[in-house]
């Protein structure tokens, strides 16, 4: 057994560092994935286009103006006079957002009426509307407060945004609410999933394209020792993976690491043993390396969108929530948000642990069982 | 055949794939040291034969055992005791000769003392001094064939299936592939080999014809081409050809007459017949030399056997 993997390991570093572009193709693009997700994957949205009608021509609307320009969120693109300029902007997609101050906005702020403000918002991309209706909501209050120190019955709440009393929201673990801390840890875990379960899957029907594959099951070799030797090398190279992405995610993004590493090097062993198993089950079903692509091709997508990466699980319907549960990246999510920004400890974390410990000897025992009718 | 146990044996032996029948009651049986070619068209299912009797393949009925191991119950016992080459050329090219050959040492579990003294064997074998630490895939193709046999024979196997293991491969290399071949088998080896070079038929003791995975006939190459035929050849020079031709189909004791070149291929039942057939042209006013009796290639053979068992189906062909 230790004989056969030996010289099955041997075989697999020389073939490594014979293909020169090996460490190139493996690295690179890694490294330029997770910067291009730590830059661009971020639900934080600045520089909204905002147009400003303001009719009431006040000290209060002036300020209240300043107050939205001074967050850097948003982007004064347009100071209108007349309700038709606004609406042009937003049609014209000009601007995103639009803030109309009634005349009157003054006098009724003083005298401790509510103050009617008007904000209207581009809905088509609505993801960056609802964010940015948060902020206004937000400033909004923020401006109400100051201004309350003056006069104490003073509302500045209007139609849409409705601030009579003030949500304090406290979010734990993460208490800028910054997304990177909230994608980093994502993006390594889908990264590496999707490297390993690759090379996995196209090194076995590589060497089922080239015959070597036949070749060496006409040795009384075991399918477990081909398979050990096999996957042993991208074991390694999966934590090498994830190691690298890790240190660029808290070297480079700054993400903080609370909890134990141990628990990281666990997670990670688990989830390789169900990336692995995934990768050899597809190559069970792939007689060429281009059958090989499709399959990757086909699955990346749906472990990526079932995954609560980017979007949560609970709001899924029943039935896709159900393919969650097979999804390794699942699980791993968890396990890495949890030791990367909670801190939390196995008592915890064993429920996606134990399920990952499953999943993958659930797959490669099929794979074992599926290798050798695959020659066929 | 001799006394002792056949090493190969074969009965009814049947692959199917889905509907399609690629293996079809294949009977055969191989004696120790015996060299037996293999030969039929594209697709005859010589390829598949050989990987079910390797235990790659699980035969879909029948039954075969190759050194006493059924392939079908003990595939790992008999992947212990074979050595193969397959169709398809399969060792490593991005590793040196050196290095595949330590690769398949380990993995037949060659036992360490004698590594460096069977690997020497087989680079010598093959003929690759000097080129021990060159990439296989840089090699040329009859280095690469005789290393793929070095690779296959590295654990002593006392069975050998070499699939087409000289295609592609430049004359004088395959004849050093075969010198090789019959040195094993002189060693006791018991060998299997599929070609599609006739002449290289000629250098088994046994050929097996198949054609669309029916067995056609088995037996040496002279038995095959005395046999084979069902009568005699003869080739005969006259004019004109196709009055000739037409005259002789009709002919009593003649069975068959083909053009080849500007000659006549007679097959008749007996030498005597062969004696008629001037006079009887003559006699048509046709001029004709006398009969020069030819040996039969293994072509004509094969597809003599062919045609015949297509016009009469249900016909195994002959056996010795
Ligand atoms: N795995 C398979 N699935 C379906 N059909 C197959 C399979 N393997 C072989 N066949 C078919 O079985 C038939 C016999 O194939 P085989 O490879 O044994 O022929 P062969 O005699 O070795 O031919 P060649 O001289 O071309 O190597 C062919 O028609 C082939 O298409
Ligand atoms: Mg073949």
């Amino acid at each position: 057994m230790f004989e056969r993997l030996q010289v099955m390991l041997m075989k697999e570093f020389l073939e490594l560092r014979r293909d020169r572009w090996a460490m190139f193709r493996l690295i690179v693009p890694l490294i330029i994935q997770v910067i291009i997700y730590g830059y661009a994957a971020t639900f934080t949205v600045n520089h909204v286009a905002t147009a400003v009608l303001d009719l009431d021509q006040s000290q209060a609307s002036r300020s209240l103006i300043s107050h939205f320009v001074a967050t850097g969120r948003f982007h004064l693109v347009d100071v209108a006079d007349r309700q038709e300029q606004i609406t042009h902007d937003i049609n014209t997609g000009r601007a995103t957002l639009a803030i109309v101050i009634h005349a009157g906005f003054a006098q009724d702020l003083n005298n401790g009426r509510s103050a009617p403000l008007q904000v209207l918002v581009d809905g088509t991309n609505s993801n960056t509307a609802l964010i940015a209706l948060g902020y206004v909501s937000q400033i909004v209050g923020q401006f109400q407060a100051e201004e309350m120190s003056g006069v104490p019955q003073a509302r500045a709440g209007a139609t849409a945004p409705a601030v009579t009393a003030s949500l304090q929201e406290r979010p734990w673990f993460n208490p800028g609410l910054t997304d990177r801390w909230f994608f980093i840890p994502g993006v390594i875990a889908t990264l590496t999933l999707v490297q390993v379960v690759n090379l996995t899957s196209f090194a076995v029907v590589r060497e089922r394209e080239m015959g070597t594959l036949e070749q060496i099951m006409v040795s009384p070799i075991k399918p477990v020792e081909f398979i050990l030797g096999k996957t042993l090398p991208f074991f390694l190279i999966g934590f090498a993976d994830v190691a690298l992405v890790t240190a660029v995610g808290v070297l480079w993004f700054q993400v903080p690491f609370v909890g134990n590493p141990l628990i990281m090097l666990l997670g990670t062993s688990l989830f390789l043993l169900a990336a692995l198993g995934l990768g050899l089950l597809l190559s069970t079903f792939s007689r060429t390396q281009q059958q090989a692509f499709a399959l990757n091709f086909f699955l990346v997508n749906p472990l990526f969108i079932l995954s609560g990466f980017a979007f949560p699980i609970a709001a899924m319907p029943r039935v896709l929530q159900w393919l969650t549960l097979v999804n390794p990246l699942r699980y791993f999510l968890v396990v890495i948000r949890a030791v990367f920004l909670k801190g939390v400890g196995l008592d915890v974390l064993w429920p996606p642990l134990a399920a990952m410990t499953l999943l993958g000897v659930g797959m490669l025992t099929i794979s074992v069982l599926r290798f050798r009718k695959s020659l066929d | 055949m001799t006394g002792s146990q056949p090493v190969v044996v074969a009965e009814g032996l049947t692959k199917r794939f889905g509907a399609f029948t690629a293996v079809d009651r294949l009977d055969l049986s191989i004696a120790k040291g015996e060299v037996v070619g293999f030969i039929g068209p594209n697709g005859a299912g010589k390829s598949t034969t050989i990987r079910m009797l390797c235990g790659l393949l699980r035969p879909s009925a029948g039954r075969a055992s190759v050194a006493g191991f059924d392939v079908g119950r003990q595939p790992e016992a008999v992947r212990a005791h074979i050595g193969y080459m397959s169709q398809k050329f399969s060792l490593y090219g991005d590793l040196t000769c050196r290095e595949n050959l330590r690769f398949f040492a380990g993995i037949y579990r060659v036992p360490r003392q004698e590594r460096a003294e069977r690997t020497h064997f087989a680079i010598t074998m093959a003929g690759l001094e000097g080129r021990e630490d060159m990439l296989v895939r840089t090699l040329a193709g009859g280095w690469k064939q005789r290393l793929a046999l070095g690779c296959a024979i590295l654990h002593r196997p006392p069975v050998l299936f070499l699939d087409e293991p000289t295609s592609g491969v430049e004359p004088q290399a395959r004849r050093r592939f075969w010198d090789l071949i019959h040195t094993l088998a002189d060693g006791g080896v018991t060998i299997l080999v599929s070609t599609h070079y006739m002449d290289e038929a000629e250098y088994c003791n046994r050929i097996t014809m198949i054609d669309a995975g029916r067995l056609v006939a088995i037996g040496s190459p002279r038995e095959l081409r005395q046999q084979g035929l069902g009568g005699q050849l003869f080739e005969i020079v006259c004019a004109p050809l196709g009055a000739a031709l037409a005259a002789l189909r009709q002919a009593p004791g003649v069975l068959e007459v083909d053009i080849f070149g500007d000659k006549l291929h007679v097959l008749v039942h007996e030498q005597a017949v062969a004696e008629t057939l001037r006079p009887f042209l003559t006699e048509k006013g046709i001029t004709a030399d006398p009969p020069r009796s030819i040996a039969p290639s293994l072509e004509d053979v094969f597809v003599q056997l062919v045609s015949r068992r297509s016009k009469a189906p249900g016909d195994a062909g002959i056996k010795p």
